[in-house]
């Protein structure tokens, strides 16, 4: 649930949209149809080189579409979803890496840097901000704000 | 006997890059001056037969020469001429040959600007720009020959690929490999620095308008592949983080830091390790996006035929090149640290900031393409790494960047008041957190937090660009005017302000319609209504296709005719959509033609994309803000003594103040 | 100050992933059903509409599925060793995926008929329940019903020799394998 909220937040920021024109009715149901735009964009299309199946004209995406379509229509949730593709496709078809330990490094490798960065810019700004502020060359400022 | 005469050309650029990769080092090592000066005439011999070799391959696809494999593999009797000449660069081999002509080009550029250098310096920088050009020229005649016969000749060709045949596939390869190959300049600026030994403020003087003019390419050229992948494809995506997109787009987040980071150390003699490192660093990017494109390491729609064997070659080119310069770089550069102070608040704080966050978007995104790679490498298992997680972890540095950016521009050297900042930005900063916050309710209905988000960060950095502009003009008229710099400035900023607002604005509104469709029915997306008015059947130069037409219509009036079609290209069997697209400022709408879905229905896509078109607008803007700061007259002045007599106080000459 | 050479480090340890990177093969799934149960499925055979294959006529032998479809080129190449394989004693069912049966019938009268019999899968039921993504696809399954190997492209004498006999063997005891056994 939260998942999929995040989801729809953090798609919506930059993700491209894109889409090969579907064959299938669109839900009357919004969160339905929500569900199901957002799982065709996070599904690997097996055989295209690197494209969603909600982005491929290939027949396995159209088939896949379609099974998504169908379970969504069921009532399945996300997870049960996507489980039933990684257990057929395995972990390929999943755009979105699922969080297990050989992936923790992946998810936390971000966090990391944002945590070595802080500490960098701490430690230059300890050693210069003791420095003398004057320069041996002078440059005209032609920056200079007023 | 041309082609022959190509592969030639090629050889004799090989010959002389070898000479002037090592003459001139060995020259400026022992002080030899006529050794030193072979690097100007070798530079412009390269020029001259990589434009030959070029113009050969080029001639041959007018020609429809099809005994050279490379052309009967890419062009056809039918392909318009436009195209045939874009397909000198559309394959493998073609486009290694079009990356030694760019590079031949920025090496005369390098050359003739030298006067303005000290010659020891220059035939380093030159003779990095050889060892560079000695390794592309090498592959391509070892691996990638384009000028490869074909026994017999083919009676027609295989025709370019029809998602390239478009205007803007021209466009793009070149802009995009004159960055791509353009950051080798300052790389080479800075590989010279560290083999001379010691690095003046005129180094990060010099380097900075080649590594804007290159950074500035990489700009166009990334912004025409997303917006001609929104045109060609037609499904309205523009990004899709992409291992090649990627591999272009991390060298531009590299260039932007080391553009900022050349202006901390033009200025205060300090980040100098930060330039050299993020120089060497854009160019081996570069590089390393080559070697992702082209070996086969990674699965994209954008690779080209991959070769285990070129990835082998391009890997020891990767390791040799900017291994070396590593090295060098590890055993010289603690003799690049200069004393120079700053406090918290100051331009050298948030440019320190601005490339600490730069560094960690870029890692990000590095981290996320090539992590599918190493994962199976350790014998863990084959899994995809995509938007989803590219998309959270890109705007986890840059938001921060972004917000930053807005009071970082108006801060002023070494140190000063916070309170001077909060003073001058307070209203701007209250206007955009307001407007960003109530606009998306008000003009779309529905909102979330990052929608929100983004519109404030747009709106905020494109007030704080203009800022200043406006205030030289009119509260502040006392003061000199602004300098081509500072505007280049003011509309850099301003074009990632726009990009933002863009980006943000299209991801979180746009209205997306699938329909199955029969001629006279309506359909209603957005405020638009569409009238199916029929389907007709046309013809193009190598190409057959089915069009319909649609009437976009709103509140009952007729706003255009939409004509999308559905093309198939007669050589290679090729069906591909061609989106009908109502483009504005404001918005784009699009209509694209699916399947016929039987008993006269077709199934077509509507869309429409508020602010779409900012996204390239922001790019061009950004483009032309590097345009201005490269231009600017600082740089097109001749080499000036230090000015010693400046750290006494002396008043600093109005003259000199460009 | 040894930090200076971090940067170095990096590309190193890099290059060394690059290098096993090259020998990898990116775009290949492996199949994550091997070991796994057969699934259940019902479809109706390709031959005679009214009759149906199920999993329980691949069970109780050793077998083959294998994925085909007029539509690909590869499965044209590999469709005379099939042939061969299935005079030889080797049952093999098929899986006709995303065609047109009377394309299919066909094919199957002009270049023969390899398989006991074909499913016919037009919309990929089965297909996607296999994990199949791309054709020619084969199935070694167990006599329980087990999926013992899947081979990507076409069945070449090489393979049959170098992957499945040697499982099959495994599976049998010993060669020449009993396919058809007890129940």
């Amino acid at each position: 649930m939260i998942r999929a909220a995040l989801l729809g937040l953090f798609l919506g920021l930059f993700g491209g949209v894109a889409a090969a024109v579907d064959a299938n009715e669109p839900f009357d149901d919004p969160v339905l149809n929500e569900r199901y735009q957002s799982l065709i964009r996070e599904i690997r299309c097996p055989k295209c080189q690197n494209e969603t199946i909600a982005d491929s004209n290939a027949p396995i995406a159209a088939d896949l579409r379609r099974q998504v379509h169908q379970r969504v229509a069921a009532g399945q949730t996300e997870e049960q979803i996507v489980e039933f593709l990684r257990s057929r496709y395995g972990d390929f078809v999943l755009y979105r890496p699922q969080v297990k330990p050989s992936t923790w490094a992946l998810w936390a490798g971000p966090f990391v840097f944002l945590g070595i960065g802080a500490l960098v810019f701490w430690r230059v700004l300890a050693g210069r901000a003791s420095q003398p502020l004057d320069d041996d060359e002078a440059v005209p400022d032609e920056d200079a704000a007023t | 006997m041309m082609p022959e005469l190509g592969q030639l050309a090629l050889v004799l650029v090989l010959c002389l890059g070898l000479v002037q990769a090592t003459l001139p080092l060995a020259g400026a090592a022992l002080g030899r001056a006529e050794w030193m000066a072979l690097a100007r005439p070798t530079a412009a011999g390269q020029f001259v037969f990589a434009a030959l070799a070029f113009g050969i391959l080029a001639h041959a696809f007018l020609t429809n020469d099809f005994s050279v494999q490379y052309v009967a593999l890419n062009s056809n009797t039918e392909l318009p001429t436009f195209y045939k000449f874009a397909a000198v660069w559309g394959g493998h081999e073609g486009s290694l040959l079009f990356w030694i002509t760019v590079l031949a080009i920025w090496t005369l550029a390098v050359a003739w600007s030298a006067r303005a250098y000290p010659p020891e310096f220059t035939s380093r920088v030159l003779a990095v720009l050889g060892i560079v050009s000695v390794g592309v020229t090498s592959f391509t005649l070892l691996t990638s020959n384009p000028f490869l016969r074909l026994t017999p000749p083919a009676f027609d060709g295989n025709d370019l690929n029809p998602l390239l045949q478009d205007p803007a596939m021209v466009l793009h390869p070149p802009m995009l490999y004159i960055g791509y190959v353009g950051t080798s300049v300052p790389f080479a600026f800075a590989v010279a620095a560290l083999l001379t030994g010691r690095l003046n403020r005129d180094w990060a003087r010099w380097a900075r308008p080649w590594t804007i003019v290159a950074w500035l390419f990489l700009t166009l050229g990334i912004a025409l592949g997303s917006w001609w992948a929104y045109y060609e494809l037609g499904w309205g995506g523009w990004w899709f983080w992409d291992p090649v997109e990627n591999a272009s787009f991390m060298p531009w987040l590299i260039g932007t830091a080391l553009i900022h980071s050349l202006a901390v150390t033009e200025r205060r003699g300090i980040f100098k390790s930060w330039s050299v490192l993020l120089a060497i660093a854009a160019f081996s990017l570069s590089l390393l996006g080559t070697f992702l494109v082209r070996s086969g390491v990674l699965v994209s729609v954008h690779a080209f035929a991959s070769d285990p064997t070129r990835g082998l070659y391009i890997l020891m080119l990767l390791a040799v090149i900017s291994g070396g310069a590593l090295m060098l770089y590890a055993l010289r550069a603690r003799y690049l640290e200069a004393e120079g102070g700053f406090k918290l608040v100051s331009r050298e704080s948030f440019l320190l900031a601005n490339n600490i966050l730069l560094v960690i978007a870029t890692g990000a995104v590095l981290f996320g393409t090539l992590y599918p790679m190493v994962h199976d490498a350790l014998g863990l298992g084959v899994i995809s790494v995509g938007p989803p997680y590219f998309n959270l972890m890109f705007v986890l540095p840059m938001l921060p960047l972004v917000l930053l950016l807005g009071i970082g521009m108006h801060a002023v050297w070494k140190s000063m008041a916070a309170a001077v900042l909060w003073k001058r930005l307070k209203w701007l900063a209250v206007g955009a957190l307001v407007a960003g916050g109530a606009l998306p309710w008000v003009l779309f209905g529905t909102t979330s937090i990052m929608t929100m988000l983004g519109v404030i960060a747009g709106l905020w950095v494109c007030a704080a660009s203009l800022l200043d502009p406006v205030r030289r003009y009119t509260v502040a008229r006392h003061l000199p005017p602004l300098t081509r710099a500072q505007w280049g400035m003011a509309l850099a900023h301003l074009g990632v302000g726009l990009f933002v607002l863009g980006a943000t604005v299209t991801s979180a509104y746009t209205v997306e319609r699938d329909f199955s469709t029969r001629p006279g029915e309506t359909l209603r997306a957005g405020d638009y209504e569409f009238v199916f008015v029929g389907l007709r059947e046309v013809a193009g130069p190598n190409y057959d296709g089915i069009e319909a037409e649609f009437e976009l219509r709103r509140d009952g009036e007729l706003v255009a005719t939409m004509r999308p079609q559905q093309r198939t290209y007669r050589v290679q069997q090729q069906t591909l959509p061609e989106a009908a697209i109502l483009s504005g400022l404001h918005r784009d709408v699009l209509v694209t033609l699916g399947e016929s879905l039987g008993a006269g229905a077709w199934s077509v896509r509507l869309q429409v994309k508020p602010l779409v078109r900012f996204i390239w607008l922001g790019a061009v803007v950004m483009a032309l803000g590097g345009l201005l700061a490269a231009t600017d007259r600082r740089y097109r002045q001749p080499v000036r003594e230090p000015a010693r007599a400046k750290a006494a106080g002396a008043p600093v000459p109005a003259e000199q103040r460009s | 100050m040894w930090r200076y050479a971090v940067p170095l480090v990096i590309l190193g340890v890099l290059a060394a992933f690059f290098l096993r990177g090259l020998e990898l093969r990116p775009g290949y799934i492996p199949s994550p059903l091997i070991g796994e149960q057969l699934p259940e499925f019902e479809l109706p055979s390709l031959t005679d509409p009214a009759a149906s294959v199920t999993a329980d006529n691949l069970r109780g032998q050793v077998s083959l599925l294998n994925v085909w479809g007029t539509w690909c080129i590869e499965c044209r190449h590999e469709h005379g060793f099939l042939v061969e394989l299935a005079e030889s004693g080797v049952p093999i069912y098929g899986l006709n995926w995303q065609d047109k049966r009377e394309d299919a019938l066909y094919w199957l009268s002009t270049l023969g008929n390899p398989y006991v019999a074909s499913a016919f899968d037009p919309q990929g039921v089965l297909a996607v329940d296999l994990g199949v993504y791309a054709a020619p696809e084969t199935f070694l399954i167990g006599r329980d019903g087990k999926i013992l190997h899947k081979h990507i492209s076409p069945l070449t004498p090489e393979v049959w020799r170098r992957d499945f006999l040697p499982l099959i063997a495994e599976e049998c005891g010993s060669l020449p394998c009993p396919l058809v056994g007890p129940e």
